[in-house]
């Protein structure tokens, strides 16, 4: 199946919740889904289009908006599809896909450690690279470095 | 007085006969610096919870700081340390992709033959440590003293040992250096002895079976669901290997087939299948580099390594197979010289994440068996 395929089943499907289908974005082009239908977007992906192993989900600050960007591909067809959740980042919250593919657990921990984003639903959301009691979210744009950790200087 | 039960990281009340044991972070068959914290019923695992991060260098927000695509390359080396060619070069075809230029065939070649000269010198140490782990010490020897041949040919290409920064976006830093190609060749006859000594002594080994089989079972579709890649998700019995299924680099051009385990001494997709894949994808490797090394092309391999590096605005994920399974990057560029976001997305890191459900129910040294035959590199799954 081709990107363009993909994306017609999938707005033909949930209308409303694909957003924008960003063929323009070279090489890996996109679907912009809203963050409601990412659960159900996920669940059609596996059951009826055989996607059933989730690459990688990262998560990406756009300065204003985060995203979660989902790298989906299947090992019987070998199609890949990359799908795109955004969200503002006062109110930072996407549906967990947990309950789809058992590797989003750790992936959905690494995007809420580093940039803030809450997965609603996660059975287990706690930082996973950086110390439980860490402040803030490193890799957002606009973070700045905590002088102190702890009482202990940070050395740079 | 009220007793208060104990509670793990996880929240979970512990029932009277459970405790907590805390497995690392200084553990040998950790591998490096990760603690597990077990909830076990005397001797039996009921859970296991990973703590991580013991090894965070800030790898992502380092890259987001670089102010060319180039400097990249030296800390994609230091995640997984024991594999830095397989790293360099799933960098390098994300970036290229990013920027699609064209390689000479050349450079393809030699990136072929690096890579996997690279995932044999990674699977001996896989296939090593993991015997040291069971009990076995003799093998770890065999092992290193051919894994130290191939660092020499490394060391003899590029002048490092283990992090090369050989691999550059467009390119390579050395052409192959004049007697490559007979030393490679006469590794290869010496390793193929070796290959059948450690297949003797460990493999096979009654104890060692004892210790592997039946142990640390990882069915099929489990695999999938939790994103498993490389050796762990062929032991499972899925055919799956990027080198072939989507094929970079020169990969089509050679004859060799991808190892599935078959649960020859036990279930499919236990701990013996999952060391024995590693151990016959190094026969497969041999091939490649034999078929590759007698049919290099000639050429320049720095000629298409860009001036300046200022991809388009745009967005790339490039994959390619590490000894540990599928090693992505995804990068995007806003078009200027430094890289807007680069996320690494580690095999060991997600084949780490299986680790609680295949060892539930298990003896604490069984856990010591499944935690070697993972074959975590703490440098990638901390990055």
């Amino acid at each position: 199946m081709t990107f363009q395929e993909i994306a017609d089943k999938l707005s033909a499907k949930f209308g409303q919740n694909i957003l924008a289908i960003k063929s323009d974005v070279k090489p890996d082009p996109y679907i912009l889904v809203s963050a409601d239908s990412i659960l159900e977007i996920s669940k059609y992906l596996r059951d009826e289009e055989n996607f059933d192993f989730l690459n990688s989900l990262s998560g990406v600050d756009l300065k204003g908006k985060l995203a979660a960007v989902y790298h989906i591909s299947s090992l019987t067809s070998k199609d890949k599809i990359v799908i795109r959740v955004e969200v503002e980042t006062a109110n930072p919250t996407i549906p967990s896909v947990e309950s789809i593919w058992k590797s989003a657990n750790w992936h959905e921990r690494e995007a809420f450690d580093l940039f803030g984003i809450v997965f609603s639903n996660h059975p287990d959301l706690r930082r996973i690279l950086l110390p439980y009691d860490w402040e803030g979210h490193p890799l957002r744009k606009d973070y700045q470095v905590p002088e102190f950790y702890n009482g202990m200087k940070v050395p740079y | 007085m009220e007793i208060k039960s104990p509670i793990s990281s996880t929240g979970k009340k512990l029932r009277t006969e459970e405790m907590i044991i805390n497995m690392g972070p200084q553990h040998p068959s950790t591998h490096g610096v990760l603690r597990l914290e077990l909830i076990v019923d005397g001797e039996i695992v009921n859970e296991v919870i990973p703590h991580l991060g013991y090894l965070h260098r800030c790898f992502e927000k380092h890259c987001e700081h670089m102010t060319n695509y180039q400097q990249v390359i030296p800390y994609v080396d230091r995640m997984d340390y024991v594999a830095a060619m397989n790293n360099e070069l799933a960098y390098a075809i994300a970036v290229e992709k990013l920027l699609a230029i064209q390689i000479p065939e050349r450079v393809d070649y030699i990136r072929v033959i690096m890579a996997e000269l690279q995932r044999i010198a990674s699977h001996l140490i896989a296939v090593g440590t993991y015997g040291i782990d069971i009990g076995a010490f003799t093998p770890f020897l065999y092992c290193f003293r051919d894994r130290e041949k191939i660092l020499d040919l490394f060391e003899m290409t590029c002048g490092a040992r283990l992090l090369y920064n050989y691999i550059w976006v467009g390119g390579l830093s050395h052409d192959l250096p004049t007697n490559f190609i007979p030393k490679t060749q006469s590794f290869i006859k010496e390793f193929r002895k070796t290959l059948k000594e450690v297949t003797d002594l460990l493999v096979y080994n009654e104890i060692f079976v004892k210790r592997t089989a039946n142990i640390g079972v990882l069915p099929k579709d489990v695999a999938i669901n939790y994103g498993c890649s490389g050796p762990m998700l062929r032991a499972s019995g899925v055919d799956w290997d990027l080198r072939r299924d989507d094929p970079y680099s020169v990969y089509h051009k050679f004859d060799w087939k991808v190892i599935v385990g078959k649960g020859e001494v036990g279930t499919i997709g236990d701990c013996w299948d999952r060391n024995m894949v590693r151990v016959l994808e190094m026969e497969e490797s041999l091939k490649i580099i034999e078929q590759a090394i007698v049919s290099i092309p000639e050429g320049n391999v720095q000629s298409a390594i860009p001036k300046r590096i200022r991809p388009n605005p745009g967005e790339s994920y490039g994959r390619a197979e590490s000894p540990r399974g599928e090693l992505g990057f995804y990068v995007i560029s806003d078009g200027t010289a430094s890289p807007y976001r680069i996320k690494a997305r580690s095999p060991a890191f997600v084949n780490l994440s299986v680790i609680n459900e295949i060892s539930r129910g298990s003896m604490i040294a069984d856990l010591v068996a499944i935690m070697g035959s993972i074959d975590i590199v703490l440098g990638e799954v901390d990055r």
